[in-house]
């Protein structure tokens, strides 16, 4: 075994080795610019860009041409949300989220809501759901777009996607999904779940970095954004800009393989998550498991451990790469807003974990990372002022703590 | 975060770790920090008659630079005077473990807890005067 052991696939898979054999010749054999009508370099690439547009198509239930390509999540997410919003404004200026999305729908969300439309921002219950009656009575006639992911990234709590998308069907208003976690995890179906507009990003999904899509319903209705990357006109012109051929290319298999092996992967994945988390709960009976126990990914577990730090412990167990919190906040020391959403205390978002297991991802590894987290756990214990006091019977919350 | 050599070793190796009677009149505890900001840190001496720190003893909640920082601080403060222990500033703390901008904090709660713990066994001598005064 290796290490570091990479638990870490929420924030980026490795390319399958089949991808990357797929993509190869793209580089520099048929290496053609899809958008080149005059000769067999481009009609090679185009074929290719529509055989992956066929494979994302059917990984969501969609027909092909309602798949656009992007550089990833972010912006497809960027495009779905100003790209409705700017195209709407005459119907309405309301848009709703929730809390928990990431930065990716939230940070769009606030720039229109600088520049004069309306957001609401559904709260979330102690597992990360919003409340449909809640939804149900905040949408109005004017409101244009409700935006709701589909899985959640740091504590990988599932939102109720059909029930969510009949609510926007019945009410006359869009939905979009940000579904960049949820792709080969659970099944998707653009239209029992009467989705409108759809994010995915390839490398999350064992697919390449820089490349991902936005499915845009066609009917149905027929959904019309305004682009935000102006330019040659590719993509029917709702996104400009030659197309990463290569990438598409790669995403196209990264598509194939999820929907040809969710069946057997995904039961795979959920044993190794749930022996991952059954052996340390029954090691260390305080942790706590964040999100929902039964409606999330299977792959994904997000532990908090009290009296102890989340850095240092992630620092402790260094043969792991595993994420406090998600990737992009990381860096500052903020606990998580997503774990705060849920209610959770500061100090226990301070000592969470989230392990994110994937396709190759070995039983020995789990075991492993077991082993770490338990023994490391126990030492930081061993060296905390707060397990001591909550072993001699104080109640932390009454303390009078002199907070800097 | 790419932490020094020195932080680390003390992460891996912590000295001193463990608690002092806090009920000895000879020994002095500081905790400071809090469990929402992400630290707490529990340092103690124990004082010997001629004023000098017979022992140092930690407990630290916090990030390893945190860790670092009080297992630090008590290995400076064992075998000290009390006067020099309390002259101990978080600038040394920094400088010696090469803590970064955004780690600061780690040290100056280190030199809360050291001043912490001093005053906490002042408090206790004056008690004892005053009490041996009181029953003269
Ligand atoms: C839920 C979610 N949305 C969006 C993104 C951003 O995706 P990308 O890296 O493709 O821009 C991520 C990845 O961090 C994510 O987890």
């Amino acid at each position: 075994m290796k290490t570091p052991v990479y638990l870490d696939y929420s924030a980026t898979t490795p390319c399958d080795p089949r991808v990357v054999q797929r993509m190869l010749p793209f580089f520099s054999e048929t290496f053609g610019n899809a958008a080149s009508r005059s000769h067999a370099f481009g009609w090679t690439a185009e074929a290719a860009v529509d055989e992956a547009r066929d494979q994302v198509a059917q990984l969501l239930g969609a027909h092909p041409k309602e798949i656009l390509w992007t550089s990833g999540s972010t912006e497809a997410n960027n495009l779905a949300i100003k790209g409705v919003a700017e195209m709407y404004r005459p119907k309405g200026n309301h848009l709703i989220t929730a809390a928990t999305e990431h930065k990716a729908v939230l940070d769009p969300m606030k720039h229109l809501e600088a520049q004069g439309f309306e957001v609401t921002w559904l709260r979330v219950d102690g597992r990360g759901h919003v409340d449909l009656a809640e939804l149900a009575a905040a949408i109005t006639d004017r409101t244009i777009l409700v935006s709701l992911m589909a899985a959640n990234n740091e504590i990988g709590t599932l939102h109720p996607l059909a029930e969510i998308g009949a609510l926007c069907k019945q009410k006359g208003t869009l939905f979009h999904t940000d579904a960049t976690q949820a792709a080969g995890k659970i099944p998707l179906d653009v239209e029992a779940q009467h989705i409108d507009l759809l994010s995915l990003s390839a490398h999350k999904m064992y697919g390449p970095k820089g490349v991902g899509c936005l499915y845009v319903r066609r009917k149905n209705p027929r959904v019309r954004l305004v682009a935000q990357m102006d330019g040659g006109g590719h993509e029917r012109g709702m996104r400009s800009g030659t197309l990463n051929v290569t990438g598409i290319v790669g995403m196209g298999e990264a598509a194939r393989i999820c929907r040809t092996e969710m069946a057997t992967e995904v039961p795979k994945l959920r044993a190794l998550r749930d022996r991952l988390e059954q052996r340390i709960l029954a090691q260390l009976p305080d942790a706590v498991r964040n999100g929902d126990p039964d409606a999330r990914l299977p792959h994904l577990a997000n532990l908090s451990f009290p009296y102890v730090e989340g850095e240092s412990l992630i620092m402790g167990v260094k043969e792991l790469a595993v994420s406090s919190g998600s990737a992009c906040t990381s860096a500052s020391l903020e606990p998580s807003y997503v774990l705060k959403s849920l209610g959770l205390g500061d100090e226990l978002a301070h000592s969470s974990i989230r392990f994110s297991l994937g396709r190759f991802t070995t039983e020995a590894e789990v075991d492993f990372a077991v082993d770490r987290v338990v023994q490391e756990v126990k030492r930081l214990r061993e060296m905390s002022p707060l397990w001591e006091m909550v072993q001699e019977g104080v109640d932390l919350s009454k303390v009078k703590w002199t907070v800097h | 975060m790419a932490y020094s050599d020195k932080v680390l070793d003390h992460y891996q190796n912590p000295r001193n770790v463990g608690s002092l009677d806090k009920d000895d009149p000879n020994v002095g505890t500081g905790v400071v920090g809090a469990p929402e900001c992400g630290d707490v840190m529990k340092l103690q001496i124990k004082v010997g008659d001629d004023g000098k720190i017979v022992d140092a003893k930690f407990k630290t909640y916090g990030c390893g630079s945190a860790i670092a920082s009080s297992s630090l601080a008590t290995e400076w403060l064992k075998g000290a005077s009390v006067d020099s222990a309390a002259q101990i500033k978080n600038t040394q703390i920094v400088e010696e473990l090469s803590l970064p901008p955004v780690k600061i904090h780690c040290s100056v709660l280190a030199e809360d807890a050291i001043k912490a713990a001093i005053e906490d066994w002042r408090r206790k001598q004056s008690a004892r005067e005053d009490g041996a005064g009181a029953g003269a």
